[in-house]
């Protein structure tokens, strides 16, 4: 018969061979491979405990950036809300007042800057697309949450720890994230 | 006053160890599962249960736990009464073969001699094929009693693998029978104790291959799981248990595999003989505890072929498995035998 593709496979439909009905030594072959499998090294990984390694370029949580005063870098300018493809981010601008230098490093701030961790798919589109160095995408990957409002990250999950008040937990963060 | 003139001290023995002997196999089966999902890891790459007590050892109570703490549901297009029955009688089928087989030769206690066999009856094989049979019964009123289509499906795949199985076990058997020249497995296993004399496996080779293929069958393991076919029978002829029937099921099963590997043991392995060593030269007390050893590990030996065979063969099709058993274990297992009659008969007149 014409075959259709150049695809076809002949299937055998041989009566089995004496060797084969025996079935045994097909059967030890199989069981000598098994049996080969315990002396393999087991690639999992004892999660909680251990770790895996990621790569430097690794795209993972965000991370809001400060400078090195501890400054907010972000200006809410809406760049990275406008740049996702999966409109994960959500932002509310506010005007800094007099006084508040300390916290925030431009004139405008984010107010409210929230990212859906379940929305997002961790394209880095944002990183790429923030002017001010604000938004980065760490190593580490959203743990599990009970409620889908407990995947929206704000502030007070993305900012980094403040570098002038707090440098240990800076540097403890550094350790896992960045 | 004749109830008094009643040996008190050998009723508390026997007692003492059919109690021993049950609760023993029933931990046994505890770990079993858990043995089997640890060997099923190693044999795939992974660890394994891990998580609970040290190296998951508390693993099989916390499945337990669970399987005791589910929703017990009757469905009620059942008949209640087997529904019931069934799980209790695969239970009570896979717990009763232990009655006759000897864990080691005896112990001196308190001025007795206590064999440590539950029973040694001089029918002792066949005592239990016919137990092993009833437990035919478990599979087949359970998946009649669920009413479900697939259940009852399963039920008579099991019970005709059971049967077909069954002839081909006995005739293998017929040819130890004809070596040891008794039923009763104490003597069996003293055979081959004798000196001089090797394992039975040295003079029945293919007699014990048969009985191994067999067995696995009887125990519906791998490849002959037909009854628990997940892919064609959703689940088997246990599908419409929940809670602890099926916990009874799952267990009698793998208390099951013990005994077959017990009895695999006594039969072509020399039960609780230790190779190269003479028994008789230790003492007795001393002599018992070697051979309990020895014939667990023969145990733990087979069980782990079980498994090791159970996570490498996929299943066999109904009608391979039926060709296997009718037209190639029966007629193999019957040449076996006269050979093994032939040579006896050789030997008696050479």
């Amino acid at each position: 018969m014409q075959a259709l593709t150049n695809r076809v496979k002949e299937v055998n439909r041989k009566p089995m061979s004496f060797m084969e009905k025996l079935y045994l030594p097909a059967i030890f072959k199989g069981m000598a491979i098994t049996f080969s499998h315990i002396f393999k090294k087991k690639p999992t990984i004892q999660y909680p405990e251990q770790k895996r390694e990621f790569s430097p370029v690794f795209r993972g949580l965000h991370v809001l950036n400060r400078d090195e005063e501890g400054r907010e870098r972000c200006t809410a300018c809406g760049l990275c809300a406008v740049a996702c493809p999966a409109e994960a981010i959500t932002m509310e601008a506010a005007e800094r007042l007099p006084g508040e230098e300390h916290l925030y490093r431009e004139e405008k701030y984010a107010a409210r800057y929230e990212i859906n961790m379940l929305r997002c798919i961790f394209c880095g589109l944002c990183e790429e697309a923030c002017p001010k160095d604000a938004v980065y995408l760490s190593e580490t990957f959203a743990p599990a949450n009970y409620t889908r409002k407990g995947f929206v990250y704000g502030k007070e999950d993305l900012l980094i720890p403040n570098p002038k008040t707090d440098p240990q937990g800076l540097a403890e963060a550094r350790g896992q994230h960045i | 006053m004749t109830i008094l003139a009643f040996d008190w001290a050998l009723l508390i023995e026997k007692l003492v160890l059919i109690a021993i002997i049950v609760f023993g196999s029933l931990g046994i089966a505890l770990y079993t599962t858990f043995a089997e999902r640890k060997v099923a890891a190693i044999l795939q790459d992974r660890p394994g249960p891990n998580r609970a007590g040290p190296f998951g050892l508390l693993q099989p109570f916390a499945d337990g736990l669970k399987l005791i703490m589910k929703e017990e549901i009757i469905p009620n297009t059942s008949n209640k009464v087997l529904f019931i029955l069934g799980p209790a009688m695969a239970m009570t089928a896979a717990l009763m073969t232990c009655a006759v087989i000897p864990w080691s030769s005896h112990v001196e206690l308190f001025d007795r001699k206590i064999e440590l066999q539950i029973a040694d009856i001089n029918i002792g094989i066949l005592y239990v094929f016919g137990v092993v049979s009833m437990g035919v019964y478990g599979i087949m009123i359970g998946g009649w009693a669920s009413n479900n289509k697939f259940s009852l499906m399963a039920a008579l795949r099991g019970a005709s693998q059971a049967i077909s199985y069954e002839l081909a076990m006995g005739l293998a058997l017929i040819a130890v029978l004809m070596l040891s020249g008794s039923l009763s497995l104490k003597t069996i296993v003293g055979e081959q104790m004798a000196q001089g004399n090797l394992w039975n496996i040295a003079y029945q080779p293919l007699g014990f291959l048969i009985f191994f293929v067999c067995a696995l069958a009887e125990c519906n393991r791998t490849p002959f799981d037909l009854p628990e076919a997940e892919n064609e029978l959703n689940f088997g002829y246990h599908q419409e248990y929940s809670s602890m029937k099926l916990g009874f099921y799952l267990f009698a099963e793998y208390v099951n595999m013990i005994m077959s590997s017990a009895i695999m043991a006594c039969l072509y392995f020399g039960g609780y003989d230790v190779p190269f060593l003479d028994e008789s030269t230790l003492a007795p007390n001393i002599a018992a505890l070697i051979g309990v050893g020895a014939l667990l590990v023969k145990i733990v030996i087979f069980i782990f072929i079980f498994m090791w065979i159970r996570w490498t063969i996929p299943r066999f099709r109904y009608d391979q498995l039926m060709n296997l058993g009718w037209k190639t274990m029966i007629p193999l297992a019957l040449a076996n035998m006269l050979i093994t009659g032939a040579v006896i008969l050789w030997r008696a007149g050479g």
